[in-house]
């Protein structure tokens, strides 16, 4: 089906977030949308997709110009959204989320609902279980089952929204296989994405948006400055590579063991020098977090020995763990790493060094000020935590860690954020290391990130970590196989021992 | 005790557990939808005066319990209006609420005070109640009785068995998902508060014509149950069935703690008229145990084929709430 947008505006309040975007999308194509947080992205979408209705302009679908009233109205003019995080009923089972709100009646039609999840599965190479509880899918087969849903309601326009965040490399293989699928069949699909990488895998076409504008539509054959140009209005660096530190070890583990509910993790050995950045990949829950949260102290180790600076802290409490200097950075920023509802001057008083009974509120506006200013926060002292994009967050929960540290630990530091935020939060994280001798330990599954930035890297799967890989001789075909439990001398060989182009990122 | 006396007892534990049944039915439907109906303590009360009252006033039972279920939708409607549309704490309604629905059943009530009225006849029934054992247990009751039987199995196969029902389970899940499924959630949520109240306002007929019947106004030893009722529901993890069970167990305390008393002369008897209510947590938690980390880590030293069956049986043990309970919905 071809979409086409003619002029669309959205106000929200003071904030122009669509400023007349012109697109037109043909059938069976698949478009990507790129543009950084904030862009107007999601605004498009939640137009298309029912959410929310548009101030001026109109959309035509196949020519005719239609009203889209509701997500349930969008599926019915055959636009269906697959959204970041799958909007299904975790503790219900397959079956029974295929069938609320599906057709109508009393007695729900369970033999048609597993009939048509069946011939769908099929098609795909997809396979779940129709009675398994939805919590305990991942989150790729949380979307296969969206992505079934939809097209068993009759979806010939399929938006998706970061569908690749939190998914398994093969999952993903999978998705991109089934959407070629879908647009062969003549299906549109809109394709929201940060990563260019899945723009030049998959897309036939990619559409930019800056500040709430359409600012180019591009076509292959792609170029990565055309794409940056676009999105950021000029080129964004990367900062170059530099060798390891030559420092003094910091951070011992020796044949430490932690575990949780679900998983025994370790032994592990490792010594970090000062200043050193260690990347921690591995699948979601491969024991990654754990040793995270062991280091900062929210976990005792079942065994082994913890030193920090020569200081055995094994037994300490999370309190000698941040008088040792050592902070820890949450995914979770709203939730874990700041309190919603409270202001960035309040933020700042909080976390004063010095706490009096009465809160210095000069100081901390003054604070505030000076900090907004360093880390180029979009925001004021006044404004609350949650009202700020996710990059400026990232950037307020670092400019809470302003203080010297000798260990930070941070887990997916960069998820969600566009590049310009991603590129400075790795800026300042770097320089840290570099000049402060802070030991950085990160969690992320984006891989190419960890190799750009880590010194070494430890891969986990299944609770047992690799030894520590030089970050400079490891590909992202390697680092991709050692994830998926790949022993490292095949990873090796496979992988062709260390290319050219491994060697020079 | 003789065996009969069993028997009579255990019927009479099941006849005293219907308008538990009835208001435990009521806000598991409520909660489902994910709306917190905290004022079930008060709504009893209110309901038994008024139910009484129209009954003793028009002379027709029938009336009285018509009344009961209006006030209880009445209450209800209160509920969703000030949660839904003015999107006010449910919590803070809730007890406000429940405080005022029990002074205004003693005030409005005190000329009710003692009269006597008409109660629901017994109704055995023919054949099935001469079966030895089953008979007296479950087919020698009053009409009251057989409802909440009919009331335990229907909302069971309407929450879990048919599509409205599969709906009912998702908005108070996940409202956004079922909002995008085209479901309108603020209707759904109103629907089943007002239906809830109704079954609530069943409650309170069902002491004050028929298991307790008439009004005494204070010492109606009615309250309280309210809270008990709500503490099943949580205990019953929204579903009818085990919303029942809680609801005769309680029940069963109850009968218990009277009969014991000649034989444990020890204890005093007041401690025994309480002892149902710690009782009852006590078994909440070891209903819910199983989810705690301790156990969890002790359970994962089991060897495999163990471990699977324990962790099956917490599963089918362990609940945990509708996720949306207490929450507004907002459409984006």
């Amino acid at each position: 089906m071809q979409v086409e947008f003619r002029n669309i505006h959205k106000r929200f309040g003071s904030v122009h977030a669509n400023k007349g975007i012109t697109l037109n999308i043909p059938g069976g194509c698949i478009q990507g949308l790129l543009g950084e947080n904030g862009a107007g992205k999601s605004t498009l979408m939640k137009v298309l997709s029912g959410f929310i209705t548009s101030d001026e302009g109109e959309i035509l679908l196949d020519g005719r110009a239609v009203t889209i009233p509701s997500p349930a109205g969008a599926i019915e003019q055959g636009i269906g959204m697959l959204h970041q995080d799958p909007l299904d009923f975790p503790p219900l089972r397959v079956l029974d989320n295929l069938l609320i709100g599906g057709r109508r009646g009393l007695i729900p039609d369970r033999r048609a609902a597993l009939k048509a999840l069946k011939e769908i599965e099929a098609q795909f190479g997809f396979s779940l279980d129709p009675d398994a509880y939805v919590d305990t899918l991942t989150v790729g087969e949380r979307q296969q089952l969206e992505l079934i849903r939809l097209l068993w309601l009759g979806a010939r326009v399929l938006i998706l929204d970061e569908p690749t965040t939190g998914i398994s490399a093969p999952q993903k293989v999978k998705l991109f296989a089934a959407l070629r699928k879908l647009s062969a069949e003549g299906r549109t699909i809109i394709f929201v994405t940060h990563k260019l990488e899945e723009v030049y895998q998959l897309c036939h076409r990619a559409a930019v948006l800056r500040a709430g504008a359409l600012v180019a539509e591009i076509e292959p054959p792609y170029h990565t400055e055309n794409f940056i140009n676009a999105m950021f209005g000029g080129e964004i660096p990367t900062p170059p590579r530099q060798p390891p530190p030559t420092t003094a070890p910091l951070l011992a583990l020796k044949g430490v063991t932690v575990e949780d509910a679900r998983l025994q993790v370790g032994p592990i050995d490792l010594t970090v020098k000062a200043g050193e950045v260690i990347g921690l990949a591995g699948m979601e829950g491969s024991g990654q977090d754990l040793l995270l949260r062991l280091c900062a102290g929210l976990l005792r180790p079942t065994g082994g020995e913890i030193a920090l600076g020569g200081r055995a802290l094994q037994n300490a409490t999370y309190h000698q763990f941040l008088r040792n200097r050592v902070k820890f950075m949450p995914a979770d920023r709203m939730t874990e790493g700041l309190v919603a509802g409270l202001s960035l001057t309040e933020h700042f008083a909080l976390n004063a060094e010095v706490h009096g009974f009465f809160i210095n509120y000069k100081q901390a506006e003054q604070t505030a000020v000076e900090r907004i200013a360093e880390y180029s926060i979009r925001g004021f002292p006044e404004s609350p935590v949650e009202s700020l994009s996710g990059g400026n967050q990232q950037r307020t929960l670092l400019a809470l860690l302003s203080a010297p540290l000798h260990l930070l630990l941070l887990e997916h530091p960069t998820r969600g954020l566009d590049l310009e935020s991603a590129v400075y939060i790795w800026k300042r994280l770097k320089e840290r290391a570099r000049s402060d001798g802070t030991a950085i330990l990160f969690i992320s599954s984006d891989l190419d990130e960890v190799l750009q930035y880590s010194d070494r890297v430890l891969v986990f799967f299944a609770g047992r970590a690799s030894v520590p890989l030089s970050a400079m001789q490891t590909s992202v075909e390697e680092l991709g196989l050692l994830i998926g439990g790949v022993p490292l001398e095949t990873a090796r060989s496979t992988a062709g021992m260390h290319q050219p182009e491994a060697l020079s990122r | 005790m003789e065996f009969d006396q069993l028997i009579i007892g255990l019927a009479g534990v099941i006849a005293t557990a219907s308008p538990i049944v009835f208001a435990v039915l009521g806000e598991t439907l409520t909660e489902r939808a994910g709306v917190i109906n905290l004022s079930v303590n008060g709504m009893i009360l209110l309901t038994a005066m008024s139910g009484f009252a129209v009954a003793a006033t028009t002379g027709s039972v029938l009336l009285g319990f018509a009344a009961g279920m209006l006030i209880g939708a009445l209450v209800g409607a209160v509920v969703a209006f000030t949660s839904i549309t003015l999107r006010q704490s449910q919590v803070a309604i809730g007890f406000v609420l429940a405080l005022m629905t029990r002074d205004l059943a003693y005030y409005l009530g005190s000329p009710f005070t003692g009269q006597n009225g008409p109660r629901v006849p017994p109704a055995p029934i023919p054949l099935l109640s001469d079966i030895p054992v089953v008979g007296p247990l479950f087919f020698d009751h009053d009409l009251v009785v057989y409802l909440s039987f009919i009331l335990i199995a229907v909302t069971y196969l309407w929450l879990f068995r048919t599509a409205p029902g599969l709906v009912l389970q998702g908005v108070g899940e996940r409202p956004a998902s079922a909002y995008v499924r085209g479901v309108d959630v603020n209707r759904q949520r109103y629907f089943y508060t007002i239906l809830g109240g109704a079954l609530v306002g069943l409650a309170g007929p069902a002491y004050s014509l028929s298991i307790k019947a008439g009004w005494q106004g204070t010492i109606s030893g009615l309250d309280g149950i309210g809270w008990i009722a709500l503490a099943i529901t949580i205990f019953g993890g929204w579903n009818p069935l085990r919303a029942a069970t809680g609801a005769y167990f309680f029940a069963l305390l109850q009968w218990l703690s009277l009969v014991l008393q000649p034989v444990l002369t020890g204890i005093p008897s007041q401690v025994l008229q309480v002892a149902p209510f710690p009782l009852m947590i006590l078994t909440l938690l070891l209903v819910n145990f199983g989810s705690t980390e301790w156990v969890r880590r002790r359970l994962s030293a089991l060897p495999e084929d163990q471990r699977r069956a324990v962790n099956a049986l917490i599963r089918r043990l362990n609940v945990s709430p509708p996720s949306a309970l207490g929450t507004n919905f907002r459409k984006q």
